[in-house]
């Protein structure tokens, strides 16, 4: 375990990594590096819209496999692993996101730096009602 | 080919940068969200650098008629509506969120691992857009039809 200072470097490094993947989609593609949207935009099967979505998901993925054989840990702290409880999760994240127009990345990233008010509302809804999740679960008194 | 190339790497350095940043670490990502408890604050830095990276970016954009690669910027506008919509759902995401740890770049990015708990939560979460979508294409479809009689 790392302390102090130094825990804060892989953070704030991973998060310049992430500025800079969202300048090179947006500066190169025009495109918003909004993942959610991206997902939803294949599963939806737009034609005419596909490639360079596929692509970005395939980096996504090979980015993951070269952290994994990099860092074996980088996927560790799985700590929710009833089935039952993660499809409920991804259910409402599936949702929420699409109602919403965007996830972490489109609205707490990239709308957030645009000073877009709609992202600015989202990501403090989401940070809000999320923290307020992890308190009823941790915190709340079972009956 | 260019743009397909752009895609591809800006993807790569994104999941290099959620994997360095511990947001694939679903219990971190639960730390940094109990601020009642032992809150984890790191992952604030994460927001902090990717935010200030990328708010440099779009004021580049904006200097701009269109990217490198492309003939223009496919962007949604900034001035989008606060509207009842943007705060339910980002409620209803902050549900799954916080049940979770997970959001959907980390969880994509977890797929390599090959764990049934990443594919449930995936599939899961492309089950819920994809009802979203066929809900309001069936609204849509309601709405046309309705107001094909003016046209």
């Amino acid at each position: 375990m790392t302390h102090g200072a130094a825990a804060l470097i892989a953070p704030l490094l991973g998060g310049v990594l992430i500025g800079i993947a969202v300048a090179m989609l947006l500066l190169l593609d025009g495109h918003v590096a909004g993942i959610s949207g991206i997902v939803a935009g294949l599963a939806g099967f737009r034609p005419g819209d596909v490639d360079w979505r596929l692509l970005f998901l395939a980096g996504l993925l090979g980015g993951g496999v070269v952290a994994r054989v990099v860092s074996p840990t980088s996927f560790d702290g799985w700590t929710v692993s009833s089935l039952p409880l993660l499809a409920l999760a991804g259910t409402l994240v599936g949702l929420g996101t699409r109602i919403a127009g965007g996830c972490t990345s489109g609205h707490g990233v990239c709308g957030v730096s645009r000073l877009s008010p709609r992202s600015i509302a989202a990501t403090m809804t989401f940070m809000g009602v999320a923290a307020a999740t992890v308190f009823c679960v941790r915190h709340g008194s079972t009956p | 080919m260019k743009r397909g190339l752009a895609a591809l790497l800006s993807g790569i350095v994104f999941s290099l940068g959620l994997c360095l940043s511990g947001m694939t670490h679903p219990s971190k990502v639960l730390g940094f969200l109990d601020f009642f408890g032992q809150w984890d604050p790191s992952l604030a830095f994460v927001m902090a650098g990717a935010v200030s990276v990328s708010a440099v970016a779009f004021r580049l954009s904006r200097r701009r008629a269109a990217p490198l690669f492309d003939d223009r910027f496919h962007l949604t506008r900034v001035d989008g509506k606060v509207d009842r919509r943007v705060f339910l759902g980002s409620a209803v995401f902050g549900v799954g969120w916080g049940l979770s740890g997970l959001c959907p770049g980390p969880a994509v990015t977890s797929l390599v691992t090959g764990r049934p708990a990443a594919l449930v939560f995936v599939g899961a979460m492309i089950a819920g857009m994809l009802l979203v979508d066929v809900f309001e294409r069936t609204a849509h479809g309601a709405v046309a039809e309705a107001g094909s009689d003016c046209s």
